[in-house]
């Protein structure tokens, strides 16, 4: 049988137990990002681009004729070059390489901005094959920024190319 | 120079001194700190059964979830609102146990040796506990799921395993959909069976198994737990928006403190320590430690095959076998990498008792750093030399309460491995020889470092297992007292308060003398 005072004792520990448990289940608060920040998330995956070549009526007429296709494209996919202005100034470039052993799968790039909520001036620049000079993708807007609001950039050819939303 | 003793050392002696004061309330039965894997194991028995609860009334989809959870917690609150939240605080619950558990374990060396399978098989499950536990928290999907989601996906995006960033599976809200859940479903389902899986490996290398802890910490956790749910119930935040970011949220601070330690620092320093700390621990062992005491000698001419080292055994390192000698018997054999040299299979073998007549005694299993023909002379030598009223004969716990400084020129202390090492013959077998009585120090209960040792000593000296102590022992002149390694002071006036009973005691209840060299048995 207990005592009355090793029962006191144990309430009082059970009871301290459970009061920590349910302090840390959800205490302190925690805030991700300050109350006046927004969220720039870039995120792109896509095939870099790769340089085919025609081939002649002869080497078609070489292959077999299930083989015949016109052009003639190695495995490899370009480098991605990607540059990001923040307010005219720059923010963030980077050369994105392609995955996988035979450098044949897609570039991705994965990057987030904590930026003061307002309005903000955004410029994309990405070139998806760097034997050519430039960059053939650009997208520039002036972006309006609510606090705690998340704009991707994200990329979709489909989509007209770079795209924010 | 080794640090890793000092601090360790520093520890245990924290933990030690932590258990010893929840001992008062509790008692060595019911204190959790003395059972914390049980414990753990209960608190995963609650997750599990709630958690079955949960997911057979919860509908799956991004709305539908997040919609019927409400209605357990609000329309439900007495119900399912009570499960769900239950859910949430055993599982935290279970985290800080987990821990609790490691350290405890690290503090008192049991990483190496024969509990190095143990220790080995006891990393991952913390790997998969909060797997799991971060599943479960995105399955709600409201804004704190959304912060975590999000943020896992980030933090795993670091280490080179997807072809595509996860995170861009939480871009938009049109980046989620109910297939989604099928995921978490797998995640939250299938991780914690294999965590039930590998608990099973954790401790299929031990006998004996508390599996629970004591009914009376079962409740009273289980209260504590359900008050905790009523005053508090677990409810869900604000819908998850993948357009915006959560606000400031009630934090889980067991399972998802992962997040706010990367936003603190990088995703790389996470992982070096996740990774790091992973590392560690498996290789702790590798450092160096004691020595392994000398595993347990069968001799195959005296053991009978009884089976009772099997039973006795706390590591599962002996297992019976055909006797090579004794057709229809059985023999046993000792592992010696699981064997801890704790002595128990020695106090439980029927041959170990010191009223065999021969001049060497020999029995069927036994410790070659202190066998039972050397603890008979010992004795014999001790009570040989003893004087005074009282003539008491110590047997202590070499890992419990130091007793050496009790011998007197009326008191023998004869150190023990482990008190069930001590075959409680030799109780009878003192006081046939000239002791007046016998004091016993065990570790405190639940304190063992052999985990059995005090237990089994106290039921075979009550008669409840075998060997047993013969009922003809008067009870009066036996006392058995648990002291843990600080109670030097409670054991001292624990044997005078014993001498000063067996002082009070008339004569009539000695037992009839045994002259072991004078007998003439056949």
């Amino acid at each position: 049988m207990l005592k009355p005072a090793a029962i006191v004792g144990q309430v009082i520990l059970y009871g301290a137990f459970a009061a920590f448990i349910g302090y840390f289940a959800t205490a302190p608060k925690y805030r991700q990002i300050a109350d006046d920040v927004a969220l720039i998330k870039l995120s792109i995956s896509h095939l870099g681009d790769r340089e085919c070549r025609k081939r002649t009526p002869e080497e078609l007429a070489k292959l077999p004729p299930n083989m015949r296709a016109p052009l003639d494209c190695p495995r490899e996919r370009s480098d991605i070059r990607l540059e990001v202005d923040l307010d005219g100034q720059p923010a963030f470039a980077t050369v994105m390489h392609p995955t996988g052993l035979y450098k044949d799968g897609v570039s991705t790039v994965y990057k987030r901005f904590e930026v003061k909520a307002g309005s903000h001036q955004v410029a994309v620049r990405m070139s998806d094959n760097l034997t050519r000079p430039g960059f053939n993708f650009v997208k520039e807007e002036q972006i309006n920024l609510q606090p705690g609001q998340v704009m991707v950039i994200d990329f979709n050819p489909d989509r007209g190319g770079i795209f924010f939303k | 120079m080794n640090f890793h003793e000092p601090v360790r050392a520093s520890v245990r002696t924290v933990f030690l001194r932590v258990e010893e004061a929840f001992d008062a309330p509790f008692g060595g039965e019911d204190n959790p700190f003395r059972h914390l894997g049980a414990m753990g194991l209960y608190l995963l028995w609650i997750v599990v059964a709630t958690g079955i609860y949960l997911y057979a009334v919860l509908d799956t989809g991004i709305e539908a979830v997040y919609r019927s959870i409400g209605y357990l917690s609000r329309e439900q609150w007495y119900l399912g609102g009570i499960l769900r939240s239950l859910h949430r605080y055993a599982a935290d619950g279970f985290m800080l146990v987990m821990m609790l558990h490691l350290v405890r374990e690290w503090c008192y060396g049991r990483y190496h040796g024969f509990r190095l399978y143990s220790w080995m098989t006891g990393v991952p499950l913390i790997w998969l506990a909060y797997v799991a536990g971060i599943g479960g928290y995105w399955i709600v999907w409201d804004q704190l799921a959304q912060l975590s989601a999000t943020a896992t996906s980030e933090l795993l995006d670091w280490l080179p395993i997807f072809s595509e960033p996860s995170a861009r599976n939480f871009l938009a809200p049109d980046s989620i959909n109910d297939r989604f859940f099928t995921m978490l479903v797998f995640v939250h389902l299938g991780v914690p069976l294999l965590l039930i899986l590998s608990l099973w490996a954790h401790v299929h290398r031990i006998s004996h198994v508390d599996y629970l802890p004591s009914r009376r910490a079962m409740l009273a956790t289980l209260a504590a737990l359900l008050v905790l749910s009523l005053l508090r119930p677990a409810l869900s935040n604000p819908p998850a928006d993948l357009a915006t970011v959560p606000g400031e949220l009630g934090f889980d601070w067991f399972i998802l403190f992962l997040h706010p330690l990367t936003d603190l620092s990088s995703p790389a320093v996470v992982w070096s320590l996740l990774f790091g700390a992973t590392a560690l621990l498996f290789a702790l062992p590798l450092l160096p430690h004691p020595k392994a005491p000398p595993a347990a000698v069968v001799d195959a001419a005296n053991c009978t095959g009884c089976d009772r080292c099997h039973a006795d055994c706390p590591f599962a390192a002996i297992s019976m076998a055909p006797h090579p000698l004794r057709p229809t018997y059985r023999l046993a054999v000792v592992d010696a990498d699981l064997c801890a040299g704790c002595g128990i299979c020695a106090g439980s073998c029927p041959s170990a008792t010191p009223f065999r007549k021969r001049d060497t005694l020999v029995s069927g299993i036994d410790m070659p750093q202190q066998p039972v023909q050397a603890l008979r002379e010992q004795l014999e030598g001790a009570l040989a030399g003893l004087g005074g009223n009282s003539r008491i004969v110590v047997f202590s716990c070499a890992r419990g309460a130091d007793a050496s400084s009790l011998a007197a020129v009326d008191t023998a202390v004869i150190p023990l491995l482990c008190t069930g090492m001590l075959p409680p013959a030799f109780v009878e077998y003192a006081l046939r020889s000239g002791a007046d009585g016998v004091f016993l120090s065990t570790c405190r209960n639940g304190g063992c470092e052999f985990r059995l040792g005090d237990r089994w000593t106290d039921a075979r000296l009550q008669g409840r297992r075998e060997p047993h102590l013969r009922s003809t022992v008067p009870a009066s002149r036996l006392c058995l007292h648990a002291a843990g390694a600080n109670d030097s002071r409670t054991l001292a006036a624990a044997l005078a308060e014993f001498r000063a009973r067996l002082d009070a005691l008339a004569n009539d209840d000695r037992l009839p003398p045994y002259l072991r060299r004078a007998s003439h048995h056949a």
